[in-house]
Formats: structure tokens, C-alpha cells, sequence
């Protein structure tokens, strides 16, 4: 009895918790995706399974999307934690245009289908994989500054190493690319989708700056 | 029922309002400042409480009581009242947080000074003493607090927004206690001196509820504070909300309960019974004020976090505001008894004489007081208290106490059991024992207050005082409550002598010595 007034007690609360999760999830899970279609591109080129994945990373990216609303629109009906209200949607808004850099870069192979040469697929994927785990540290820095304060700042340091990282391998790649007898036009065309590439490790980066700062206030 | 008792009602009801309107801020100040609860939510909640704390815990006659007891004439409580409630009013229209209970001291004090009657010095002390001891305390416990807090954060990590409903929930849940707190204490401030004189005659629904005329008085005053509370608390909340420290929502409530604990443990005489009758060692009771409290603990939270976030400026404008409440209520009580006085013709008080009769003498030496150097007084009556004791002065030193013990023994105020009045007595908070003893004294007159205390102690054990110790504290203190009931309700009204056009009685006077009938 005692339990069950609890529950319907914290129940919208409880309900939001998971919202926040899911969204957190879709995150993660658009990272994971973009991987997946990068690794199939770079051996099968725009081919079926790429189509299908493609259409999973648009499906993740508007299901955070209406989570990011839905929650948002709580936040303010409810007003809920109003001291941190404004610096949860902020974290919110920006961690869900990680899920757009994902989804878009998915477009731009499929809408524009740059010819890789083989020797820089490796790369690529490296890149791509460096980026992903960037983004996958900094969903959990978010999840922590949900419920444990003190990690954060040990995710958020793994976001910066691992764009650091990122920076490396696409500054390398793109020394690679103009170093290469491939014509300009093409050489402009893959130094254009290393930078958006790379642009998921720098967004994630931004967002964990913010974090950083957002934690310090919490802790106050 | 007299006409101008209902008139005489508003300047209680004026002080319940700005009661009210100052100090939903103690108790909701901190919820509203940091939006956790809507200042709506906060109004409804605590007018609400406040109401039922006045009506259903509505104390007994407070400490505060006792020392308006002294004003013993209805037009001179009206007039303490309005110079309080005056000096409330023009505090929370500054948006400053006040003490009430020091604002009707400091009127009091004007009375005193105005009626030539000795005000306690220990009174002063106490007030000084809350203003310094109040906030330290309240300071240290807050900053405890916090670091219980933050040790259970970091065991149990609630979710941000988990924690959020807690908070809420526990402000809202402080915030209701402190104004059912705020209703149950300070009823007794705005309405407690107009019991005696009630105006209502009992209300009842059907075989619903019924409330008797002393409910009905403090409903009225709970109304008061309510009313108070709703239309003009905002200023006075935002002070304490946001101007002062910018807080989280957590140190809002640290704050909160740091207020209640505070106020439990330091001045709960109820406490210190418990743990004395259980051979416990006891905390010592300081004085301490909701307003003042709570302040504390802002200051407390704001120096945990190296101090650099109070706003010094407003804190400095407070303990100004501490300061000149209790003077100015003094002096504008002063000036309103006058004008009361003199242009109104309204009696302000009851002349108060102090002669040391034959069983005044007996009396004094049974107390082993120094009766040889006083011998030569017996031939005089004072006609004010402060005359009295400066004649005793040039006599011989005694001690503080003695002095008192004195004065309290010397005073002539008879008290008369008149039938139809003992008939018709309902004190809600005497025993039924106690008010047995008190119709057994129908009809007979006493020169003296302590002559009453005695043979109502010698009709019923509940009457007697015990030793002087902590446990007989409360019971003490119960029975002194009562007994000043009894002289407010059965005391014979003297009006005071026609004063001088433009005098107050201040004035030292003498007058050969009039014969008391005996009780």
C-alpha cells in the first residue's frame, strides 16, 4: 500500500527519469548506428544494408527528437528543477544535435557517395570509431550529471582525449588525402567528409565544456 | 459586552496581518526565492496552516503573554499592540524580516516607561542575547546540515529530478509545519491580552464542530495573520528568498529545517522537560526568534561556500532593522499612551501602589528578606513601582532578585472573586482541579497577587509551585501562566488618577499609607 502511494507519488518523476534515459539512449544508439553504416559503406558503397541502417539512424534521431521535446515541455509545465532547468535543456538541445551530425554524415554518403580510395578506408573507420566512443563518454558524462555528480568529470575527460584523438587521425588522413595524386576535386570533396567525420567528436567536446561548467554550478 | 472592546480588536488584528505579512518569508521564504514553490502555492498553504495552528494548538498564554500581562488596562494593550504592529508594518513594507516578539517588547518597555512600572532587566538581556546567539546557532546548524546532506547525496545519488521532487515535497511539508508552528505561537502575541475580555459568545454547527469564544478569538486572529500572509508577503520573501544569497533548492530546505530545529531544540522548554525527567543532560534554552533564526542559517549556508555570495549591504540593513524595531516600538508606544491619555482621556493603565503592609512584613521575613532598613517604608504607599524601588535603593542594596522579590511581594493589587464572574469562568487552559480551587475563592477579595497564588496553592496540589529545578520547569511556568490569568481576569480595575494636562505618571509619588482590606 505504502509502496504504491510512493509510486503514484514520484510516478510523473519516475516517468521523466526514464524519458531522459531513453533520450540518452537514442544518443548513443545514433553513434552506434552511424558506425555501423560507415563500416558498410566503406566495403559495400550505398548498398541495401547501408539503406536499411540508414533509415534506423533517422528513426533514432527523430525518436530523440520528440523525447527532447517531450521531456522539455515537462520540465517547463512542471517546473521542475528550476535552479538546473535552463542548463538541462541546454545539455539536452546540443546532445541531440550529436544525433543530427550522425544521421546527416549518413545522408551525405548516401546523397553524395565520395569515391574512398582503399588505403584511406582504414582511416576512416578509425576515425569514425574515435568519434563514436568521443560521443558514447560524453552520454555518460550526461547520465552521471544525472545521478552522480563526482563522474562527470572523469567522462568529460575522456571526451577530451578522445578528441584529441579524433583531431589526430583527421589531421593525418586529410595530410594523407593532399599528399595523394588524387585529382583536387577529389581531395576536396574527402577532406570535406573527414571534417564532418570528425565534427561528432567536436560537438561532443563543446557539449562536455558546458557540462563542466553546468557541474560546477550543481555542485554549489 | 463593551463597545470599544471590538475597537480596541483591530490593533491585535492589525498586528496578526503584518504578522503574517512578515514572516511567511521564515517560512516559506526560501521555497518561493528558489521558484521551487510557487508564491501562490506558499501564500495558500501557510494562511491555511497558520489558521489551524491558531485555532486547533493555539498555545496558551506565551511568555510574551506574561509580560503584556503586566499592561493591565485594555486601552494601554491596544495601544502596545498598534505601536508593535505600527513598527511590523513599516518594517515589511521595507521587505525587512523582524522579530514580532521583540517589537512588543520594545512597546512594552515604552509602557514601562511611560507607567513608571520597572521593566525586567533580564528581558533586555534576552533580547541582545537573541540577536547574537540566534544566528550563530542557527549558522552552525545549517552548515551540519549540509554536510549531511551532501554525505547522503553521495551514498544514495538520487536522480536530479528525484531529488527535486523530495525537495519540493520537503519544503512544502517544512513550510506547512512552520506555519501551523507560526499560527499554535504567536496567536497568543496578537490575541492572548483581548481573552479575558472576548467579544464572541460560542458558534456551532449542528453536532458538526463547535468552537467555543476563545477559539472563535483566535480563528479571528488566524484569519488575521492569513489575510496578512496573502496580500502583502511578497516583499519580505523576496529579502530572504533571493536577495540575500542566491541558494540551490537543497539549501533552501537545509535552511527550513534548520529554522525548525533550531527553534525545537533551543527553545523548547517541552524538550528540555523530556530529556530532564529521563536523566538526560539538557541543552541550555536561549531565546530565539523565527526571523532571527532563519537568517542565521542563510548567513550559515552563504559562509560554507566561502561567504563571497552573501550580499553584506542587505544583511547590514537587517541587523539595523533588528536594532531599532524594539527602540522605535518603545518610543511610539510612548507617544500613542500619551496622545491615549491626554487627548483621547482612554485609561492606558491601572494605578499599581506598592506599600509593605504588616503581612507584607510577615511575608518578607519568612522569605528572609532584610526587613530592618526597610522598616521606615512601611509608613508610605508608592505610586509607581520605579519610585518604590529607588526608595528601597537609598535604603539598603539588595540583589536582583531580592529586589524583585520585593517589589512582587509589596504590590498592592487587590484581586476580587467577584461570584458572577468565577460563575461564568472558562479558562480553556486551567485543570479541572485548578478550577475547582479558583470557584472555592468566590467572593473573597485579596490585597495581593501572591496572597491569591498561595491560597489557590493551599486549596490545590495543581496550584502549588514545585522547586525550583528544570524538571518543575514547565509545570512551573504552567501554573505562574495561570495564575496570571487570574489576576488579569479577577483583578480590581483602579483607574489611574486624572493626569495632568500634558503629564504621564512617570514621576516618582508618595502618598500616606491607605489601609488594604485583608483577603
Amino acid at each position: 500500500m505504502a509502496l504504491s502511494r510512493k509510486t503514484a507519488l514520484f510516478g510523473r518523476t519516475r516517468a521523466l527519469e526514464r524519458q531522459i534515459e531513453e533520450f540518452l539512449d537514442s544518443v548513443s544508439e545514433a553513434g552506434l548506428l552511424f558506425l555501423r553504416a560507415l563500416k558498410i559503406y566503406m566495403s559495400d558503397g550505398v548498398s541495401e544494408e547501408f539503406d536499411e541502417t540508414l533509415r534506423d539512424v533517422a528513426e533514432t534521431e527523430s525518436r530523440a527528437d520528440e523525447l527532447r521535446r517531450s521531456v522539455e515541455a515537462q520540465l517547463y509545465e512542471q517546473t521542475l528543477i528550476p535552479d538546473l532547468r535552463a542548463d538541462v535543456l541546454s545539455l539536452l538541445e546540443h546532445m541531440d544535435r550529436l544525433t543530427g551530425i550522425f544521421q546527416n554524415n549518413c545522408y551525405r554518403f548516401s546523397i553524395e557517395k565520395p569515391d574512398i580510395p582503399e588505403h584511406f578506408k582504414r582511416d576512416f573507420i578509425s576515425l569514425g570509431e574515435t568519434a563514436v566512443i568521443c560521443s558514447d563518454s560524453l552520454v555518460m558524462a550526461a547520465r552521471a550529471f544525472f545521478r552522480n555528480i563526482e563522474a562527470v568529470r572523469d567522462h568529460n575527460h575522456k571526451v577530451i582525449f578522445y578528441e584529441t584523438e579524433a583531431d589526430k587521425i583527421c589531421t593525418k588522413l586529410k595530410t594523407a588525402i593532399f599528399d595523394s595524386d588524387l585529382p583536387l576535386e577529389r581531395k576536396l570533396h574527402l577532406r570535406y567528409f573527414t571534417e564532418r567525420v570528425d565534427e561528432a567528436a567536436n560537438a561532443a567536446e563543446d557539449v562536455a565544456d558546458e557540462l563542466a561548467i553546468f557541474t560546477i554550478k550543481r555542485s554549489l | 459586552m463593551d463597545i470599544s472592546v471590538p475597537l480596541f480588536l483591530t490593533s491585535g488584528l492589525f498586528l496578526g496581518w503584518t504578522l503574517g505579512a512578515n514572516h511567511l518569508a521564515n517560512v516559506f521564504g526560501t521555497a518561493i526565492g528558489t521558484r521551487m514553490i510557487s508564491w501562490a502555492t506558499a501564500a495558500v498553504t501557510c494562511a491555511i496552516f497558520v489558521a489551524l495552528g491558531a485555532v486547533i494548538s493555539g498555545a496558551g498564554p506565551s511568555a510574551t503573554l506574561g509580560k503584556l500581562g503586566a499592561v493591565n488596562a485594555i486601552g494601554g494593550a491596544f495601544t502596545v499592540a498598534l505601536a508593535a504592529a505600527i513598527v511590523m508594518f513599516w518594517m515589511t513594507r521595507l521587505g525587512l524580516p523582524v522579530p514580532t516578539t521583540q517589537a512588543i517588547v520594545g512597546a512594552i518597555i515604552g509602557w514601562n516607561v511611560f507607567t513608571a512600572s520597572v521593566t525586567d532587566p533580564q528581558t533586555l538581556t534576552e533580547i541582545v542575547l537573541a540577536w547574537i546567539a540566534g544566528p550563530v546557532i542557527a549558522a552552525v546548524v545549517a552548515i551540519l546540515l549540509l554536510k549531511v546532506m551532501a554525505g547522503v547525496k553521495r551514498c544514495y545519488r538520487p536522480h536530479l529530478l528525484r531529488a527535486d521532487a523530495y525537495t519540493r515535497i520537503g519544503l512544502w511539508v517544512a513550510g506547512a509545519f512552520g506555519a501551523y508552528s507560526l499560527g499554535a505561537n504567536n496567536i497568543a502575541n496578537v490575541m492572548g491580552v483581548f481573552v479575558p475580555v472576548t467579544p464572541f459568545s460560542s458558534f456551532s454547527v449542528g453536532n458538526l464542530f463547535s468552537l467555543s469564544p476563545v477559539e472563535l478569538l483566535f480563528l479571528l486572529g488566524g484569519i488575521a495573520i492569513a489575510v496578512g500572509v496573502l496580500t502583502y508577503s511578497r516583499r519580505v520573501v523576496h529579502t530572504i528568498g533571493s536577495e540575500l544569497l542566491d541558494m540551490s533548492p537543497l539549501a533552501a530546505w537545509i535552511i527550513v529545517m534548520a529554522h525548525s530545529i533550531v527553534l525545537f531544540i533551543f527553545s523548547s522548554e517541552g524538550l528540555e522537560h523530556l530529556l530532564a525527567s529521563r536523566g538526560l543532560p539538557t541543552l541550555p534554552l536561549v531565546p530565539m526568534s523565527s526571523s532571527v533564526v532563519v537568517i542565521g542559517a542563510v548567513i550559515g549556508i552563504g559562509l560554507y561556500h566561502s561567504g563571497r555570495q552573501i550580499r553584506w549591504r542587505s544583511l547590514g540593513r537587517i541587523g539595523l532593522a533588528w536594532l531599532i524595531s524594539p527602540i522605535l516600538a518603545g518610543m511610539i508606544c510612548f507617544v500613542g499612551l500619551f496622545v491615549m491619555q491626554n487627548l483621547f482621556l482612554v485609561p492606558v493603565y491601572q494605578q499599581v501602589s506598592f506599600a509593605i503592609t504588616p503581612p507584607v512584613e510577615k511575608r518578607m521575613a519568612a522569605a528572609g528578606l532584610p526587613m530592618a532598613p526597610l522598616a521606615d517604608l512601611g509608613e508610605k504607599t508608592f505610586r509607581s513601582a520605579v519610585a518604590f524601588r529607588d526608595a528601597i535603593r537609598q535604603k539598603v542594596r539588595l540583589t536582583e532578585e531580592q529586589e524583585s522579590e520585593v517589589l512582587r511581594l509589596a504590590e498592592v493589587s487587590p484581586i476580587h472573586f467577584e461570584p458572577e464572574k468565577v460563575a461564568t469562568i472558562a479558562i480553556p487552559w486551567l485543570t479541572p482541579a485548578q478550577q475547582n480551587a479558583v470557584r472555592d475563592l468566590s467572593g473573597k477579595l485579596f490585597p495581593a497577587k501572591w496572597a491569591v497564588a498561595e491560597a489557590l496553592a493551599g486549596l490545590s496540589a495543581e496550584w502549588k509551585l514545585r522547586p525550583d529545578t528544570k524538571i518543575n520547569k514547565l509545570h512551573n511556568r504552567q501554573i505562574e501562566e495561570g495564575l496570571a490569568l487570574i489576576y488579569q481576569t479577577f483583578g480590581v480595575h483602579r483607574p489611574a488618577p486624572a493626569p495632568a494636562p500634558g503629564a504621564c505618571p512617570c514621576t516618582p509619588e508618595t502618598a500616606p499609607r491607605q489601609k488594604e482590606q485583608g483577603g
